[in-house]
């Protein structure tokens, strides 16, 4: 101490507490001021870890299972851990290659080396029982249960839907979602993905720096417990639905099929189908290209979304709208031809007739009249204003309006406005007979085969449907989500239908649809048939009927396409369709086995040809007229006046 | 008899009290970093807070120990202490045992002794030594040059060693220098050199040299004296020339795991998950603790080892994260005070 001089003494101590104050002044503001690293410690420790709920399971409308969940195992990869294990071995057990493996292995390494992330998703429950017996050999792999969708019996595809992860979109949009998470991409599994899916349940561990479990976050206090997804009770009867598929199998089309007094969709079907089995799983992208690829569309859900001339069926709309605006009665007849300057539209031979007679008969020449008068009627001023009453009763019916199915990407259908035909042939340059092909359902007319059905529906009602829907119970509450139970009242009153059912009934009785008829087992079976022109080759076959008359139970819709007459296709199969609902029995196997084996894809191949030569042919139309090249693509049902040919 | 009694009376108590608080205070914050459920005994001693307790009555032993010999003692071994611990820090550069590109310990089974640490000891206690000698005056040159050459001999070895880190505790012994009545302008320049090292190495070389010239103007302008023209002018060439040299420095002669360090801690850098990552978690550990911090054994950074090397060199994590900024306080106040009792 002796050599300490006064001076030097005093510059140390105040060095020293210089240091000791900034030192101070440091831990001060960053413990005390700053909360960032408050923040960051949370981060470090608080692991999310997410309890995912089990998705509900789906029945048909009797309780037979239609949707389950298999279990498969994502198996987990936590690269640090990793040593000394046989590649070889390893990639054949879970088939993949070597390079596959040194691949998947620097990507997860990427990610993290002491995180667990996937390494290769959905092993089936057979790879993964052989892989967990040599689990022990393969340090640093541990496998994590999932769950995918499993059906059946492979029906119902397009109303089913399926799951996909989500993306970055829905995860924005969406507080609920979070990346790896999957959800319903179309059918019920969108529309009810909701209820289906449950809560997710979410609890807070405490982790170490290697990620290891250290004990829950202030006793568990902000977790939350899974509730598992509601099951599915659908209106679908199941045994309906395969049998319909059977019978378009090798047909491009489409079958709706719906309890008139509930709306409860019973079938529905699209030709051609995929098996939903394709679209869950390690293979699921595969085959998604592939179907996607596929010239006859499989993917694309016709009974919801694709546009079709409803033909002769329209004829149906169009005289109850008329008789309900006065324009027509019973007892109307017309000259058994229709002419529109030089063409002239014509009949086979009949004797002249009233309204009954001409649906059972289905005359061209008397609805093409009936289009004439009611849209020329002195009643409204103009054809214009015509017209414009024309369209409101016809989307009173359901068309040109989305109907409000409980499944997402229903369409509206097409109804032409009044400014459509302005801007087509100027304004007040067009009349009725400009349009009336509308009157026999050809024209601009596109219509869904669910509307075509839930026409069908107002019909068997005599003026009102329910909205068609394919969710009859959740859990065990009824469908309550939907204004399910409202009816929805057409434009024409009930007393109104009663020629036009008659009309129906001798269709079937002793007209056009001779082969439907089920009045041997005392059931009345009410319909009519359509041959819809279209763009694409031969005519469209259409049906649709209801049955028994009183006290409908069941409303058929089938459109088989470019197949010919509605008789040769669509009414034998909904009548089968129908005897296999009313009656549980078929006694006519021979119609059966022909519809079953009936192979029309060789002329659909043939068809996509030519479709392709006319794509090529609309593009070079495309620049003179956009307007039509719209319509074309919009609707199967491209502008095709109606050229004369008699239409059963 | 009598002679005992005098020691004890002789000694500060103050002194020892704030001892016995840092070491219990280590002891237990060390058992707080590294504790964990299986081994909740604070006496186990394959764990770190037991052998930390070992250490210390070791420790305590040896205080007795140190105390009870004459002082003479020490002054007749100082020399070869000092010697003995050079001679070690030699043989270590061939004999010792490699630990992460550093060569500085000898391996006696799981017992390890690092030369470099007896060396601090053994230069204080040579310096003290000769500078007690009788006939010894520091203002004298040769003085001044011995003192330095006992400092950096130890320090040069230790650099071979490639333990930086130690060596640098070394030129500490400066402040002792300064005490012992070293010119304060040395240490004033020294500080400055490093004040400058880092500014170059942060700012753009011509803003610096420009900000440098403006103080030198500044500085004759105040003083109008024209003696300190040349001094003053020689300072500055010499400064540009240290703000030219720095990059060279920098680049050429430092390892690249103490740039990447020195970036780090000038922020020029932020490599959270390699060099900078033992920065960034004691700054969440130390940060997380708020005022009055999570409280004892319920630190969760420094529990599940997010900080490493956390019952050693990044103990304060602990304190920071458990105690708080009160903790943290008192344990800087405690070193504070000791530093203004020895």
């Amino acid at each position: 101490m002796k050599f300490i001089q006064g001076g030097h003494r005093i510059i140390f101590f105040a060095l020293f507490s210089i240091v000791a104050v900034i030192y101070l002044a440091r831990l001060f503001f960053l413990q005390v001021v700053e909360d960032r690293y408050k923040i960051s410690a949370n981060s470090n420790v608080l692991r999310r870890i997410t309890d995912y709920p089990s998705r509900g399971l789906i029945y048909d409308r009797n309780g037979k299972l239609m949707v389950y969940n298999e279990a498969v195992y994502d198996l987990m990869i936590v690269p640090k851990d990793v040593k000394n294990i046989d590649t070889t071995d390893f990639c054949k057990l879970i088939g993949i290659t070597i390079e596959d493996f040194s691949k998947k292995f620097q990507k997860a390494k990427i990610y993290s080396p002491y995180k667990a992330s996937i390494f290769e998703k959905q092993l089936s429950a057979q790879t993964y029982a052989s892989f967990q017996e040599k689990l022990y050999k393969f340090n640093g792999f541990y496998c994590q249960p999932r769950t995918i969708r499993k059906y059946p019996d492979a029906i119902a595809a397009h109303l089913l839907g399926y799951l996909g992860e989500v993306d970055e979109k829905v995860v924005e949009r969406n507080q609920y979602y979070q990346m790896g998470d999957y959800i319903g991409i179309s059918g019920v599994e969108q529309s009810y993905e909701k209820e289906l899916r449950g809560r997710r349940g979410v609890r807070y561990a405490l982790v170490d720096v290697f990620n290891r479990e250290k004990g829950k976050f202030e006793e568990g206090r902000y977790d939350t417990i899974s509730v598992a997804g509601e099951n599915l009770s659908l209106t679908l009867d199941a045994e309906l639905q395969l049998y319909a598929e059977q019978l378009m199998q090798n047909k491009l089309g489409s079958v709706v099929a719906i309890e008139p007094s509930t709306g409860e969709i019973l079938a529905m079907v699209n030709g051609p189908t995929y098996d939903p089995n394709l679209l869950v799983g390690r293979v699921r992208s595969k085959n998604y290209v592939t179907l996607l690829k596929d010239t006859l569309k499989p993917l694309f859900n016709r009974a919801m979304q694709a546009y079709y001339p409803p033909g002769s069926t329209f004829k149906l709309t169009g005289a109850l709208s008329a008789l309900e605006e006065n324009i027509i009665s019973p007892g109307t007849s017309y000259a058994h031809v229709f002419t529109v300057g030089s063409k002239s539209v014509k009949c086979h031979p009949h004797p002249p007739i009233a309204l009954e007679g001409s649906i059972q008969y289905s005359c061209n020449p008397y609805f093409c009249n009936v289009f004439r008068s009611f849209v020329e009627s002195n009643k409204y001023g103009s054809s214009e204003n015509g017209y414009r009453t024309w369209r409101k009763y016809v989307n009173s019916f359901g068309i040109g309006v989305k109907i409000g199915v409980d499944m997402p990407h229903e369409l509206k259908g097409l109804v032409p406005s009044v400014e459509f035909y302005d801007k087509i042939y100027g304004k007040g340059r067009w009349k009725a007979s400009t349009i009336y092909s509308l009157g026999i359902g050809q024209g601009e007319l596109g219509i869904t085969p669910l509307q075509m059905a839930n026409i069908t529906c107002i019909i068997a009602n005599k003026g009102f449907y329910y909205t068609p829907h394919v969710v009859k119970k959740i859990g065990e509450r009824k469908n309550d989500t939907r204004n399910l139970l409202e009816k929805h009242f057409c434009l024409v009153k009930p007393q109104t239908f009663n020629v036009v059912i008659d009309g129906m009934q001798r269709v079937v009785e002793a007209g056009t649809a001779r082969n439907a008829s089920l009045i041997k087992d005392s059931i009345v079976v009410c319909g009519k048939t359509g041959t819809a022109e279209n763009p694409h080759g031969k005519d469209h076959s259409l049906f649709v009927c209801f049955a028994p008359r009183e006290n409908p139970k069941i409303v058929i819709a089938v459109m088989v396409e470019n197949s010919g007459f509605g008789a040769t296709w669509a009414v034998p199969i909904a009548s089968l369709m129908m005897e296999k609902y009313l009656l549980d029995t078929i006694k006519r196997p021979d119609v059966e086995k022909r519809m079953m084996e009936g192979n029309l894809l060789p002329d659909y191949y043939y068809r996509s040809l030519q479709l392709q030569q006319q794509k090529t042919d609309t593009a070079a139309i495309a620049k003179k007229d956009s307007l039509l090249v719209v319509q074309v693509n919009t609707s199967f049902g491209k502008s095709s006046s109606y050229n004369g040919k008699a239409k059963p | 008899m009598r002679r005992q009694r005098s020691i004890f009376q002789n000694i500060d108590w103050i002194t020892v009290l704030l001892y016995f608080v840092m070491v219990i205070a280590g002891w237990l914050n060390i058992y707080a970093a590294v504790f964990n459920q299986q081994h909740d005994n604070i006496f186990d001693v394959t764990q770190n807070y037991g052998r930390q307790l070992m250490w210390i009555l070791t420790a305590l032993v040896l205080i007795v120990f140190v105390l009870v010999i004459d002082g003479k003692f020490f002054d007749a071994f100082a020399y070869v202490v000092y010697g003995v611990s050079i001679i070690s820090l030699i043989a270590v550069l061939f004999l010792g045992h490699e630990v992460a590109g550093s060569k500085s310990w000898f391996r006696f089974g799981s017992f390890g002794i690092q030369p470099a640490e007896f060396a601090k000891f053994a230069t204080a206690l040579a310096l003290a030594k000769y500078l007690s000698t009788m006939g010894i005056r520091f203002s004298e040159t040769r003085t001044k040059i011995t003192c330095v050459a006992m400092i950096v001999i130890p320090m040069l070895l230790i650099l071979l060693e490639n333990e930086t880190g130690v060596a640098l505790v070394f030129s500490s012994f400066v402040l002792v220098l300064y005490r012992e009545g070293l010119s304060g302008g040395l240490l004033l320049l020294g500080v400055l050199a490093v004040a400058l090292f880092i500014l170059s190495l942060v700012l753009p070389k011509m803003t610096l040299i420009i900000a440098l010239s403006i103080i030198a103007v500044v500085i004759l302008l105040l003083f109008r004296n024209k003696t300190l023209v040349l001094p003053i002018a020689g300072i500055l060439i010499l400064s540009v020339g240290v703000v030219f040299s720095v990059d060279y420095v920098f680049h050429n002669v430092l390892e690249k795991h103490q740039k990447k360090r020195i970036d780090v801690l000038l922020g020029k850098e932020t490599d959270l998950k390699g060099a900078g990552y033992n920065l960034n978690q004691s700054l969440i550990a130390i940060g997380s603790g708020g005022f009055c911090g999570k409280g004892y054994l319920q630190g969760t950074q420094t529990k599940f080892d997010f900080v490493p090397e956390q019952s050693t060199d990044f103990i304060f994590c602990t304190v920071g994260e458990e105690w708080g900024f009160i903790g943290s306080a008192v344990v800087i106040l405690l070193f504070l005070s000791l530093l203004f009792r020895i």
